[in-house]
């Protein structure tokens, strides 16, 4: 029956056009509407909140705050990222299994846990680094660390580098070990081989952990939201702010909705220069 | 295939080292017998873990947050069956696009969704309930459950229900006794995925849970925001040990490879 596929998916389909589409949509309107200290939301269509947004020094510096740390983090995760899978990757088989379990679990471990973690490492004064360093004379102020973007992006590099070794892993799984045996035999030296064998054939898996890494780090919220603190606002957390304490919901929803064509534009871009450039490896 | 030279020995060690260092921070902080933070160095104590039973909210939140994981994980998967047996069976127009929307919340900040949730559900008078809770988190956890029981449906052999068939088994025959028992590993793994998955949301969450709604990742950020002390070590400390131990499960019976990375090891379908 031609209708078969539709009603079978029929469930999902309804309840993402309602609880999906739907709040989608409405919050598109929202960033539309007026709003005022005393008279609350007014569903009138003005263009005042995306004005602010777009043209306001505040929002353009938030903006690129978020984007640089996107960037950096992103940056660090494939530098690092990389080189440990391809180590992981090398690795004998108990071991593999292993190291693998141990750097891909914090994936499904609480962010508020994992970022806690690095509170207690250079929070302030108290800071367990921090006290060390101290003790020892090495450092007479705390390190710093929270409240500051270096503070943001080191969390962050930690909370979302499974998802590069992840990409990175997947890639090497594809490559046949053959044509590294057989370059190795041809007289390439060990870095000959990693420059012109593995690099070129992981690339993919790098771009594509890389473009989950940004679109993770762009819209991040608790880890920015502990180690940034008040002070150091991204994009999201700015939304939060507008939400649940100035109560501004249009002005939010305009900083939400930018946030989320941004990505989605950088995010569609970036994949679709991949698989050009890289059309016949995925091919 | 060679060997890892000691330069990459010591590479993997730093890396292994940097990336457990925060997690374990935590563990043994959580055992101080201090009023503040520090580690425990000459004796350890459970003061901080007793003390979690004098916060009658994280307790709540916990049990909140368990019960919401286990709900709306069910429904996602109960939702995710008949859909990725569609989309694995069937050729029909909008199937793309179909499976793009029902990915789609992985790629949606969930900052976004959480500010639509709580404007759609205020609007509705769902606003900081538990059902709107349930309802949100289906939809986030939606793709974990229908990426693997999609794989499992992609994988099955159409040959056994064939053969159910040509021996006069009915429809409904033929999936209560041979598809659902052959999908079911996916099934459970993709319900312990989204599971996990919407234990762990804060960042959705924290828009739309009420006081007296919260969930305990909720609970335990909004706890940080105002001061940072042993409790929240002992707490995230259960946390850790919860997830480590339905992470442990996972990778025995499923391997954590299969997953995160795919069906195999060889590429992502």
């Amino acid at each position: 029956m031609k209708s078969t596929p539709y009603l079978l998916s029929l469930p999902a389909l309804l309840l993402f056009g309602a609880i999906v589409i739907i709040p989608l949509v409405m919050t598109v309107l929202l960033s539309f509407h007026d709003w005022g200290q005393y008279k609350g939301i007014e569903p009138v269509f003005i263009l005042k909140n995306w004005h602010e947004v777009l043209t306001d020094s505040y929002f353009l510096e938030m903006f690129g705050r978020t984007f640089r740390i996107a960037l950096s983090v992103t940056v660090l995760a494939a530098l690092f990222g990389a080189p440990e899978a391809y180590i992981l990757n090398r690795m004998k088989s108990p071991w593999r299994g292993l190291f693998l379990l141990v750097i891909l679990g914090p994936l499904l471990i609480s962010v508020v846990a994992r970022t806690l973690g690095w509170a207690l490492l250079f929070g302030g004064n108290s800071g367990l680094v921090n006290k060390a360093l101290a003790s020892m004379g090495l450092i007479s102020a705390p390190l710093p660390f929270m409240f500051t973007e270096t503070g943001v992006i080191v969390a962050l590099t930690h909370v979302l580098m499974p998802y590069m070794v992840l990409a990175v892993w997947a890639a090497l799984q594809r490559l046949d070990p053959q044509v590294e045996n057989a370059a190795v035999a041809l007289g390439a030296g060990p870095f000959t081989v990693l420059r012109r064998i593995v690099l070129p054939q992981v690339m993919p898996g790098i771009l594509s952990g890389a473009v989950i890494v940004f679109a993770l780090a762009a819209s991040a919220f608790a880890t920015p939201a502990i180690v940034g603190g008040r002070r150091l606002k991204v994009a999201s957390t700015l939304a939060y702010d507008e939400f649940l304490n100035t109560l501004n919901w249009p002005l939010g929803a305009a900083v939400a909705v930018l946030l989320l064509v941004a990505l989605v534009l950088i995010v569609v871009g970036s994949s679709r220069l991949v698989e050009r450039r890289y059309a016949q490896v995925f091919g | 295939m060679s060997r890892n030279g000691p330069f990459a020995l010591c590479y993997h060690a730093l890396f292994v080292a940097f990336m457990l260092a925060p997690i374990l921070v935590v563990c043994f902080v959580a055992f101080t017998p201090e009023g503040y933070l520090s580690f425990p160095t000459d004796r350890w104590s459970l003061r901080w873990f007793y003390a979690i039973g004098r916060y009658p909210e994280f307790i709540s939140a916990f049990w909140r947050s368990l019960w919401l994981g286990a709900v709306s994980s069910a429904i996602a998967v109960a939702i995710s069956v008949p859909a990725a047996l569609a989309i694995a069976r069937h050729r029909f127009a909008g199937r793309d696009a179909m499976t793009a929307l029902f990915m789609s919340p992985l790629m949606i900040p969930h900052v976004v969704l959480g500010i639509a949730f709580l404007r759609f559900f205020t609007q509705i008078g769902l606003g900081g309930t538990f059902v709107g809770l349930v309802l949100s988190h289906i939809v986030v956890v939606l793709p974990f459950a229908l990426r693997l029981t999609l794989a499992s449906a992609v994988g099955l052999d159409r040959a056994i229900e064939h053969a159910a068939v040509s021996l006069g088994a009915s429809e409904s025959t033929v999936l209560k006794r041979i598809t659902l028992p052959l999908i079911l590993p996916g099934l459970a793994s993709g319900w312990a995925l989204a599971f996990i998955n919407s234990f762990d949301e804060v960042t959705m969450t924290v828009f739309i849970a009420a006081p007296g709604t919260e969930t305990l990742p909720v609970r335990m950020f909004l706890y940080i925001q105002d001061n940072i002390d042993p409790l929240v070590t002992s707490v995230s400390a259960c946390v850790i040990a919860v997830t480590v131990l339905a992470l442990v499960g996972l990778d025995r019976a499923y391997g954590l490879e299969r997953l995160l990375v795919g069906r195999s090891g060889h590429g992502r379908q």
